[in-house]
């Protein structure tokens, strides 16, 4: 009886030292991983000189508050946070309608060469956007719409196939019998969709919305192909100009401060719906 | 999919009879092929958009790019037809091949990344202080555009000023120009992934993790099971599917990485030891105009980025489509 009392205690005692020990290194962790952003916060503080003073200053003496005053006089961080709304939001909000609809008509309705259809998409997924680049440009340039935000737009409203398919998934746990009656109480399919598919994957929904509008905000690799113009171009093209420009005179602060900007929006969306959009990319990986 | 066809015919076949009692003599199935037709259009209507979406911005494409591959083009002229040599001068292109050497260097981080996220995920299934913070922190790289990124990093691995250096120095050691060093650039990129990518895979991890029944580990640990053979004999076994998930994403993602290098080596770097092959891509049809060629490259690209994404699909259980 004694005995097994001591191991009690010397077991509870060594899961202490190594909660302990456990707690000091992800804090250190956690460090690392938030200095280079406070480092960068803080470089937008400084002044020019203390930027390059050696031994480095970590906090700067006098916080130089005016570099996210200057920053918008003869920049496009505002035009460029205006066309990157526009591109994301108008990319998510009717994409995500064109996907609900998609993955009902296919997960719950009678479609017609529903397997050619089903694999053709899938194929869809495969080929990675550097292979299409070439050809939607030239596309895009025959048109005539480069240098503007349609080909950053239109393709996208035909919708993701990625969406789709989670949309897919999640509908499959929808009892069947729920549109049956829907349908013999005469709801055309458009009322099923939007009063009772729709309201229920409403979640699914939500957490593609998320992730999705994240990724369109941070998109850079087709905005850099489309958009020439300064005033035309999106918030991550803007600043990644702004660092070059900028960069030759050495004003550091102002490009750390353009980019602490630019990542502002993303950042506060992120800690507000922190648990819904960790929760959604838990589960969109445990789906595969 | 399977399971749609039973309850959607039984429903629509009672519909059907209720049709059929009302009108005396109907043949019975009548009304419920009308009904089959009308639904048949709405569902195609509804996919209509990505279907035509998926023949003008994908398949298209893929066709276009095939014959381009084949043709010397400058984007704009007429597409002169030049059989295989796009392919042939590729296997002697240096530059390309040193771009495929970096894309492949680049993978390195995906283990490095793999094997701290999930000692992280560990650490953070213990009942500790502050685990919400602590994930927040972690996450929050994972959130960050890469641009502003990229930025950042290209200024913290500046030589003299830099924060990395700063902070080398602090413990003593004389760090190099990391991003105009040819040796130091490619592991520099792979520190910045990893440090970006975390928090993801730890996110994933955790809750792989969490899903272990506890009984298991504890009817382990009474049969003497230490910590590392509960490890061993458990949660890496239990964890495989999000390990493999993670690994063949991450090969996707990161044989596509161009802004990273675009934004911190805008030249590709010293002796062009940072050049991705989408960024050598890029460069060759967007800054020289060789559509036709590039268009190889991306073609290449493409085959090998299809045949992994091919064996995540053929190797992943949980990933199979039921299909009719």
């Amino acid at each position: 009886m004694s005995s097994t009392t001591t191991m009690d205690l010397s077991r509870t005692a060594r899961t202490r030292i190594t909660d302990t020990v456990v707690w000091i290194v992800l804090a250190s962790g956690a460090i690392f991983m938030l200095a280079p952003l406070l480092w960068m916060l803080s470089t937008s503080l400084k002044t020019q000189l203390e930027v390059f003073a050696l031994p480095p200053v970590w906090i700067p003496e006098v916080p130089q508050w005016d570099t996210y005053v200057r920053m918008w006089e003869n920049s496009y961080i505002l035009s460029g946070f205006a066309n990157s709304a526009i591109v994301t939001f108008s990319v998510t909000i009717l994409g995500t309608l064109t996907c609900s609809l998609a993955a009902f008509s296919i997960a719950k309705m009678r479609l017609p060469y529903r397997n050619a259809i089903f694999i053709g998409l899938l194929t869809g997924i495969m080929i990675p956007f550097p292979t299409l680049m070439i050809p939607q440009f030239v596309i895009f340039a025959r048109i005539g719409w480069v240098d503007t935000l349609l080909p950053l737009i239109v393709p996208a409203v035909f919708g993701n196939i990625i969406v789709i398919f989670f949309l897919r998934q999640y509908l499959e746990s929808v009892p069947n019998s729920l549109i049956e009656a829907a349908k013999i109480d005469g709801a055309s399919f458009w009322q099923i969709f939007w009063r009772m598919i729709f309201p229920i994957i409403r979640p699914a929904v939500a957490a593609q919305f998320i992730l999705w509008f994240m990724a369109v905000w941070n998109d850079y690799l087709a905005p850099i192909l489309y958009l020439r113009t300064p005033e035309r171009q999106t918030l991550q093209v803007v600043i990644a100009n702004m660092n070059v420009q900028y960069a030759t005179q050495r004003d550091y602060p102002l490009i750390m401060g353009a980019s602490v900007v630019a990542l502002l929006p993303i950042v506060v969306v992120f800690l507000i719906f922190q648990r819904q959009i960790i929760e959604s990319i838990a589960l969109t990986g445990s789906k595969g | 999919m399977t399971s749609t066809a039973t309850p959607a015919t039984t429903g629509l076949a009672t519909a059907a009879r209720m049709k059929g009692a009302r009108r005396k003599k109907a043949p019975l199935g009548e009304g419920s092929s009308r009904l089959h037709r009308s639904e048949q259009k709405w569902a195609l209507a509804f996919v209509a958009l990505p279907v035509l979406g998926y023949l003008l911005f994908i398949l298209y494409p893929v066709l276009f790019a095939l014959y381009a591959s084949f043709t010397r083009w400058n984007g704009l002229g007429a597409m002169e037809f030049i059989g295989l040599q796009n392919y042939v001068t590729l296997l002697g292109d240096e530059r390309f091949h040193q771009s495929m050497w970096n894309t492949i260097f680049y993978l390195l981080g995906i283990p490095i990344g793999l094997a701290l996220a999930l000692a992280l995920a560990l650490a953070m299934n213990r009942r500790l202080v502050g685990l919400t913070v602590f994930r927040t922190i972690y996450y929050v790289p994972v959130i960050c555009s890469i641009a502003a990124i990229a930025i950042l990093w290209q200024w913290a691995y500046n030589g003299d000023f830099g924060l990395v250096n700063q902070f080398l120095a602090m413990i003593g050691i004389d760090g190099p120009n990391w991003l105009s060093d040819a040796t130091w650039s490619k592991p520099a990129i792979v520190v910045m992934m990893v440090w970006k990518g975390l928090g993801y895979s730890m996110l994933l991890y955790l809750a792989a993790i969490q899903a272990v029944p506890r009984s298991l580990l504890e009817a382990a640990e009474l049969d003497g099971a230490g910590a590392w053979q509960r490890f061993r004999a458990i949660t890496l076994p239990m964890v495989r599917p999000v390990t493999f998930f993670l690994v063949v994403t991450q090969i996707i993602a990161s044989a596509q990485i161009f802004a990273e290098i675009q934004i911190m080596t805008p030249g590709g770097g010293p002796e062009y030891s940072t050049a991705s092959a989408v960024f050598h891509i890029w460069r060759q049809a967007f800054q020289y105009q060789q559509m036709g060629y590039a268009t190889s490259m991306a073609i290449v690209l493409g085959i090998l980025i299809f045949i992994i994404t091919l064996i995540q699909f053929r190797l992943n259980k949980r990933n199979s489509f039921v299909l009719d």
